[in-house]
């Protein structure tokens, strides 16, 4: 939606949520019409410039429907209405209202996975913010190779995923995995990581830690560059202790980016499937299942698809991370006006 | 002001209309053309002429294969040109559903068998009575899976199932004769003596996904369970056999996480001594550089247990123009004659549904005995007339399996829960 903004759009009657914005450069649009001058020029001008502008922003309007809209709707209505093969194909599944929401509610299955999509991103979240903070932290004193190496540490974002997770299954594999292996030679037992209900869990979130603290440290990395190094010669004269530091100048300096990266992390995280998919199918036996994975299962992971409380729960995930937009929004406004 | 903003409106209103119309129009030119290239198809080759889609799930096979060779040539036959798409198989229900939903479904649909009963359930194909396909000659067992009340949807193209390979060095080493493996003792005994000889006992695929409910059906059926009542104590008794293989250390954790081809890549690593595995692997059992032999999977008191038919029913689904099953029938007859099931089960390695073929097949590769005498114990996943209530079986079993395989749950416990689960579900 940011794209209104940067459009000339019109003022339309409602619709946009950026319409302060749009019908303020409106009235700028309009106030030399107003003005004065012969009308007939004024409008002749005008309306070329409003051709214009909707032939700017129909692109974009034809993008979101056809690719936002239409979908959202149509997974909306998937959750509705009582599908089976038959209805589905003939198109007249009766409308069930909240059934299927109804249905997922009281499934055994649901507060497991919820659960679980709780603890997958809060310690997943946890971790690469921490992890990622403080290689960034680290990076940014500039050393020797420290380019080189910040290179290196991006290689887990660029790799597939198909192929990370496939890695990490074939180390992580309790019988020939190179991780028990490893525990093995210095005397440890051996831990069933992706074939034991109590470490399924474990074993994909430590695999998404590995691969969501890149994008931690890129983000975070960029936000300490822009931390002027005035201040922090100002602490250092003041006497600052280089921890006093960290959290007394950077910490809250990177507060607004640190923000932004939580919240991409967390839509991330949330709707993370192929991880968890290629290593465990969510098993043993629903331990490592999550809402997303969940949802697919309902949906394609049956030869008798379940699509309607399948979309329920893929709407539940929406809402759930609209949610936490909608309270980074409102923190970001507080701060703003503070 | 106001008629600005009507004005302004009525622009917006009107480019989208364009663009939406352009859109449209694209997609009607297109389609427009296609029916012309149709049209002129079918002047080309004279009466009853045309393009006929056929779908499949064969995309390891391209234009130069046998396979789409036979297809080119069937269409030759019926005097019609053929049009062939294959689909990963895990694609291809959904992509025939909403092919149906759409009103663009294939003329021919090759699909795996127990899909057959969930499309039919859904309208999307046509009996073999009103297409007139002869179905006489099909063993009746494999016929079953596409059977739905008392109608017919289909007709096999080649069935494959399970058995046991054997590694002959590890089980010589661990002085374990494979032909004193008749029952499920004696299985455990061999499975005992191998791991005390310190080599690793049985792989198969227990994982969370149809794929393990496949694998563990043999022993299910062979324990003398029925699908329609999970926790029968023939059933706990069958979890139970892999539950122990698994905490005696017979069979490795892995197995919970395995799909049939990790499964084989253990097998095929020379340390095991047995593997559950099908038809399919037998080009990659003589790559593997050890010996190995084949027994079919025992039932618990002795005899072969009936594995589940693999393999995939040729479909003719609905179309809108009742004409078009002339040439789809002859299609569809061309694959599954008595004349043509060879070429084509050769084609696809797969084993013949018919008697005559498959007596022939054994006598052309002694080695495929074991596998016809598999095939004719087997039974269809949906037969027992259960249909598109297997699914909803299916996922309950192999949540149990999981649960008993990883400790999380004793067999009955899990089997107990997964009952109740499924009759919920059948309701």
């Amino acid at each position: 939606m940011k794209h209104a903004t940067q459009t000339p759009a019109p003022p339309t009657e409602g619709g946009w949520r950026e319409g302060a914005t749009a019908s303020r450069a409106g009235s700028a649009h309009r106030a030399p019409a107003r003005r004065g001058g012969p009308g007939q020029w004024a409008t002749g001008r005008w309306a070329t410039g409003q051709w214009a502008a909707w032939a700017f922003l129909v692109p974009v309007v034809v993008y979101l429907l056809a690719f936002y809209v239409y979908p959202l709707y149509r997974n909306v209505d998937l959750s509705l209405r009582n599908y089976t093969v038959r209805s589905f194909v003939q198109g007249d599944a009766p409308f069930t209202g909240f059934a299927n929401y109804a249905k997922v509610f009281a499934d055994a299955t649901f507060a497991p996975a919820l659960w679980h999509t709780i603890v997958f991103t809060v310690v997943s979240l946890a971790f690469q913010f921490t992890i990622g903070l403080a290689l960034a932290v680290f990076f940014s004193r500039n050393f020797r190779l420290s380019a080189t190496l910040r290179a290196l540490f991006l290689v887990p974002w660029l790799l597939p995923l198909i192929v990370s997770s496939s890695t990490w299954s074939w180390m992580l594999n309790s019988e020939s995995g190179v991780v028990n292996a490893a525990l093995t030679a210095v005397g440890t037992d051996p831990v069933n990581w992706l074939t034991s209900p109590d470490w399924s869990l474990w074993s994909v979130t430590i695999a998404n830690i590995w691969i969501g603290i890149p994008f931690n440290l890129v983000v975070l990395y960029s936000g300490l560059q822009a931390i002027p190094t005035h201040i922090y010669e100002a602490a250092a004269l003041d006497g600052a202790t280089p921890w006093q530091r960290f959290w007394r100048v950077t910490f809250p300096l990177l507060r607004p980016v640190s923000a932004i990266t939580l919240l991409l992390g967390l839509v991330y995280t949330l709707k993370v499937f192929d991880i968890i998919w290629i290593m465990t199918k969510g098993g043993p036996s629903d331990a490592s299942t999550t809402l997303a994975t969940w949802s697919y299962r309902l949906g394609f992971g049956n030869m008798l698809p379940s699509f309607g409380p399948g979309a329920a729960v893929g709407n539940l995930l929406i809402v759930i991370a609209l949610v936490f937009g909608l309270v980074y929004i409102r923190t970001q406004r507080r701060q703003g006006a503070a | 002001m106001k008629s600005l903003d009507k004005g302004r409106r009525a622009a917006g209103l009107g480019l989208v209309v364009l663009v939406v119309a352009g859109g449209l129009t694209a997609c009607s030119g297109s389609s427009g053309s296609d029916a012309g290239a149709v049209a002129s198809a079918g002047t080309d080759q004279a009466a009853g002429g045309g393009t006929y889609t056929i779908w499949d799930p064969y995309p390891q096979f391209d234009d130069s294969s046998d396979w789409v060779k036979l297809l080119t040539q069937c269409g030759t036959q019926a005097g019609v040109t053929v049009k062939r798409t294959g689909y990963d198989t895990t694609d291809l229900t959904n992509k025939a559903l909403l092919a149906a939903q759409q009103g663009n479904s294939p003329d021919v649909l090759i699909v795996d068998n127990p899909v057959v009963s969930t499309l039919a359930e859904a309208g999307v194909l046509t009996t073999t009575d009103e297409t007139k396909i002869d179905t006489s000659a099909v063993s009746p067992n494999l016929l079953a899976a596409g059977q739905l009340g008392s109608k017919t949807y289909g007709i096999p193209i080649g069935a494959n199932t399970l058995a046991l390979y054997y590694n002959k060095e590890v089980l010589k080493k661990a002085g374990v004769d494979a032909d004193s493996v008749k029952d499920w003792a004696s299985l455990t005994a061999a499975l005992e003596k191998v791991k005390a000889a310190g080599k690793k006992g049985i792989t198969f695929s227990g994982i969370g996904t149809e794929e393990g409910s496949f694998q563990f059906l043999p022993w299910f059926w062979g324990s003398g369970a029925n699908l329609t009542k999970l926790d029968s104590p023939e059933g706990v008794a069958a979890l139970s056999l892999w539950a122990d293989w698994v905490k005696k250390g017979y069979a490795p954790t892995s197995v919970i996480n395995n799909t049939q081809t990790t499964s084989w890549q253990e097998f095929a690593t020379g340390d095991f001594a047995f593997s559950e595995n099908g038809t399919w692997q037998l080009a990659n059992a003589k790559k593997t550089g050890f010996d190995y032999g084949i027994i079919p999977i025992p039932a618990k008191d002795g005899g072969t247990a009936p594995a589940p038919t693999g393999g995939e029913f040729v479909t003719m689904p609905v179309q809108k123009d009742a004409a078009r099953y002339v040439a789809s029938q002859k299609l569809v007859t061309c694959l599954t004659s008595t004349g043509n099931s060879l070429t084509t089960t050769t084609t696809l390695s797969y084993i013949a549904p018919t008697e005559d073929v498959q007596t022939k097949q054994v006598e052309q590769n002694a080695e495929l005995k074991v596998w016809v005498e598999a095939v004719k114990a087997a039974k269809g996943r949906t037969s027992d007339n259960l249909g598109t209530k297997y699914p909803k079986i299916s996922e309950p079993m192999w949540k149990a399996m999981q649960a008993a395989l990883s400790g999380s749950q004793p067999p009955q416990e899990a089997l107990t829960a997964a009952q109740a689960t499924a009759a919920s579900a059948i309701q």
